[in-house]
């Protein structure tokens, strides 16, 4: 039996041990605002926190996830650094189709956490992991300055 | 809260039909199970009984609650915010109150316009509903407005609507939700005067947020991918390798084995797609596993075994012969004949993958002689008709619920139904074996790189003649691809004389003053790899190769790339208009800043013209001494008439040029053998943010009617950085992507 903390709760698990965690949080524990895009840790849409750290969900066996804390983007805004995070991505509509803006906001939200003031070439290097289709990079840059703006404030 | 959500449609109805409008009233069970509720997921408890519904495009409830009813789909380019604001500024309606929810498949209220089918495509949601979505808002509010005479026994032209509130010279007011029964009562009106565009207050506004930015920030916006019902079964698929085989025989046993795994099950294709095996299980990852342990044994005898280099030097062979001629002007072959200058050139363009971020996948819910489809749905009425043709009902007993799609790119209105079909055949083989569940089919990632219905790569041979003052004076074109509409529904009107008329847009219809101008194409009938229109269609190649010509006749001309154009542009004024923008607003006229030591940089033009939107582009590029390039800076101008949302706008040309340069510096889909080289990212390399453009976009004011934003930003971009590549070093760009080819 596997036991895993999701946003605060907690969650038992017997089934296979090696399902990545992305399944266990969409198909298990319904929280879908987690995405699949391409099961190898290349795009980056299935992004959550583990411990604070950024993971790629698709890759992270459920067992590896075992008695850490994982946070997910339905629970991000409780964190002060994510909750201004989704705060600038709103004020500056960022969002397009919006299936990969989950992993951005949690990828931004781990980059905002360790380096409080990037620049443009810290974001490039800490956001090239998350593919947007729609191209939304000009507005992930500046949302991301807009949030380490407001919590500088 | 900005939330959108679908309702349930079994909810009671009533509604008469009165002279083109429809007046109804709704009564009691407005709420929406959380399995249909969809999307943005907000949940039946925000839902508020309905009790006004003027027309097919709006409800109001007793809550305030405004929902606008979308014909189009939300893939990300902003037609739920568009629509909605065309019927809330002429409604009058308060913002904030309003929400957005896709419409059902219903081809008499919801047809696009410019088609006569429902529809998303051809960056036509807004240039084909603008009048229809401003006239349903006028109606309503002619409604508020006399139910609030009647009321108060005053004039009707004594009565004001502001954000929601209707507002008497006596000091009453009343809230839409407040009037909302009796407007319900008031005749609809049969002709209703529209705003003067001086008063807007939404459309134009430069800062309204749209509608589905809270809900895709926080988890909650509801894609195909989420979608839950009880029972609900998930199938993953196994394709061929090549297209066209089909399986021979299938062991299932170790698939079966796994835990949670409940079926395996054989599809049959068509000549348009896939045949395979589906696995069906409880989650995905049991699908996926079982699938993963499918041993299938595939026959190949009537597969598609070319390999890219193949199909180019059939290509090439073709471009040797005539072809159909799509735009004869003059007589280019004598003026080629005796040329001042002449440049003779080759193009090439790929095959591209769509990947949108969502990878395909289809809900369906299959009940005794009838279906319902829940998708990102592209293509509702078409789709319709495939559904009930395939499991042999009547149209009308297909439903859609339409989602959010996660991008498409063109990739869901694909005129064969190829993927919906498909998971109805697996939902249908499940029901034919007792499983009667809901069936999600999802592609991995895998399957959707592979799944075919690429945009058509492209051979071309250009000659251009120039006098002895640089003018040129003759272009003999003649392009080879893939017909993207031949074997469709779409044949009838967009194929004539053989020329798909796709193939050469962009071209066969350019605005440059050329005297002799010949525009061949050649279609083969021969190559078994599915194609379909992608972002922007032919104009993806065609500006590519257009604006790459034009520049290489300014070179040989020695004139400035921009005056060059620009000279050629005189009964052209909007595409006059953008290129003059473009040059002013990145500063054309003055000299370009250095590289650092060891560094070249350039910068190039383009402008062009897709679905009645003018584009001009202007790219500015760093090539370092290893030979490697970055796009730093795009300046970009676009005239698509009146600004209904002037951020969406800016979006769209900043996603279009994001886009666009995928294709330009990586993109490629090639076959080997018929099959498919790449299968995920690695691969088929998408554009990271660390190579995306400093980008500055500058909407040309315009009174004109709207016209579409969703694709052309896109065409512009290729050609501008080829060209900006050539300033930089003089290595002239003939074909994409641009991958090696500057440090090779």
């Amino acid at each position: 039996m596997i036991q895993l903390t999701i946003n605060g709760k907690g969650h038992s698990y017997d089934g296979d041990p090696s399902m990545p965690l992305l399944w266990f949080l969409r198909d298990v524990a319904d929280l879908t605002g987690t995405k699949y895009g391409c099961g190898m840790a290349l795009c980056g849409a299935c992004t959550v926190h583990l411990d604070g750290q950024a993971i790629r969900s698709c890759v992270t066996p459920v067992a590896a996830a075992a008695g850490k804390k994982i946070t997910t983007v339905e629970a991000v805004g409780a964190d002060k650094v994510g909750h201004a995070v989704q705060a600038a991505w709103q004020k500056l509509d960022v969002v397009q189709c919006g299936y990969c803006q989950s992993g951005q906001i949690m990828s931004a939200t781990a980059l905002l956490k360790s380096n409080h003031k990037p620049s443009d070439a810290d974001i490039d290097a800490a956001m090239s992991g998350n593919v947007c289709r729609c191209a939304t990079y000009v507005r992930i840059r500046a949302a991301i300055h807009e949030a380490a703006g407001t919590l500088s404030a | 809260m900005n939330q959108i959500f679908l309702v349930n449609e079994s909810r009671r109805r009533f509604i008469q039909g009165v002279g083109g409008l429809a007046l109804g009233i709704y009564v009691g069970d407005a709420f929406a199970d959380k399995g249909t509720a969809a999307p943005g997921n907000g949940g039946a408890d925000l839902l508020a009984p309905v009790n006004f519904e003027p027309n097919a495009f709006v409800r109001i409830g007793s809550d305030n609650t405004v929902t606008v009813i979308s014909k189009h789909l939300e893939m990300g380019q902003g037609t739920f915010t568009g629509l909605a604001t065309l019927l809330a500024e002429e409604l009058d309606a308060d913002w904030t109150q309003v929400r957005v929810e896709g419409a059902p498949a219903d081809v008499a209220k919801y047809k696009n316009l410019m088609m006569g089918i429902q529809l998303t495509g051809g960056s036509t949601a807004m240039a084909n509903s603008h009048e229809q979505m401003r006239k349903a808002g006028a109606a309503a509010r002619a409604m508020f407005v006399s139910a609030a005479a009647d009321e108060w026994k005053v004039p009707a032209n004594t009565i004001t609507v502001v954000n929601g509130v209707v507002h008497a010279k006596s000091g009453r007011k009343a809230t839409f939700g407040q009037l909302a029964e009796r407007a319900a009562k008031q005749p609809v009106p049969q002709d209703v005067a529209l705003k003067d565009p001086k008063t807007f207050k939404l459309i134009g506004q430069p800062k309204l947020h749209r509608k589905d930015h809270v809900d895709k920030t926080n988890g909650t916006a509801m894609f195909t991918q989420d979608y839950k019902a009880p029972g609900m079964l998930v199938a993953v698929v196994a394709h061929p390798q090549r297209f066209g085989a089909v399986p021979k025989s299938v062991d299932a046993a170790k698939a079966k084995a796994i835990a949670n795994v409940v079926e395996v099950v054989q599809f049959g294709g068509s000549a348009h797609r896939f045949a395979g095996v589906a696995v069906l299980a409880k989650n995905t990852w049991a699908a996926r596993s079982g699938r993963d342990a499918l041993e299938i044994e595939w026959d190949e005898s009537q597969a598609f075994k070319l390999g890219s280099a193949e199909i180019l030097a059939q290509y090439k062979e073709m471009a040797k012969k005539d072809g159909l001629v799509a735009r004869k002007d003059g007589d280019a072959a004598a003026a080629l004949a005796k040329p001042a200058k002449l440049i003779e050139a080759e193009y090439e363009t790929p095959y591209l993958s769509h990947s949108a971020m969502e990878p395909l996948n289809c809900v369906v819910k299959l009940g005794e002689g009838a279906c319902e489809i829940v998708n990102g749905e592209q293509m509702h009425t078409p789709d319709q008709g495939a559904v009930a043709a395939l499991l042999g009902i009547s149209p009308d007993k297909v439903s859609i619920t339409q989602l959010y799609a996660g991008g498409s790119f063109g990739r869901r209105a694909n005129p064969q139904a190829d993927y919906v079909l498909e998971a109805v055949a697996i939902a249908k083989a499940a029901w034919d074996k007792g499983i009667k569940v809901p069936v999600k089919m999802v592609w991995t990632r895998e399957e959707d790189t592979r799944g075919g219905y690429y945009r058509p790569a492209t051979f071309h041979t250009a000659r251009l003649a120039l006098d002895g003052g640089g003018q040129l004076v003759a272009w003999h074109h003649h392009t080879v691809t893939q017909s993207i509409i031949k074997g469709t529904a779409f044949e009838a009107f967009m194929v004539k004389d053989g020329i798909d008329a796709t193939s050469v847009e962009g071209v066969a219809d350019m605005a440059y003053e050329i005297p002799n101008v010949k525009v061949e194409l050649s279609t083969p009938d021969n190559i078994g790899v599915p194609v379909q229109w992608w972002r922007s269609v032919g104009h993806s190649y065609n500006a590519f190769v257009k604006e790459g010509l034009i520049d290489e006749a300014a070179a040989a001309a020695g004139k400035d790339p921009y005056e060059y154009r620009r000279a050629m542009l005189g009964k052209a004024p909007r595409l006059k208009g953008v290129l003059e923008l473009v040059a002013d607003k990145a500063g054309w006229s003055q000299p370009l800043k250095p590289g650092a030591a060891g560094e070249k940089r350039g910068r190039g033009i383009a402008v062009h013209e897709s679905f009645n939107t003018y584009v001009a582009q202007v790219a500015e590029v760093t090539i370092k001494s290893d030979g490697s390039l970055k796009v730093d800076r795009v300046v970009c101008a676009v005239d698509c008439g009146l600004a209904i949302n002037p951020d969406i706008i800016v979006a769209q040309m900043q996603g279009g040029i994001g886009f666009g340069l995928t294709a330009a510096l990586h993109g490629a889909i090639t076959l080997d053998g018929g099959v498919v080289q790449q299968s995920n990212f690695h691969q088929y390399l998408p554009l990271r943010i660390n190579e995306m453009p400093v980008v500055e976009v500058f909407i040309m004011p315009s009174a004109e009617k709207p016209t579409g934003v969703g694709e052309p930003g896109t065409p512009p971009i290729a050609p501008a950085v080829v060209n900006a590549i050539a300033a930089a070093t003089g290595k002239r760009i003939r074909k994409l992507p641009i991958a090696d080819q500057l440090t090779a």
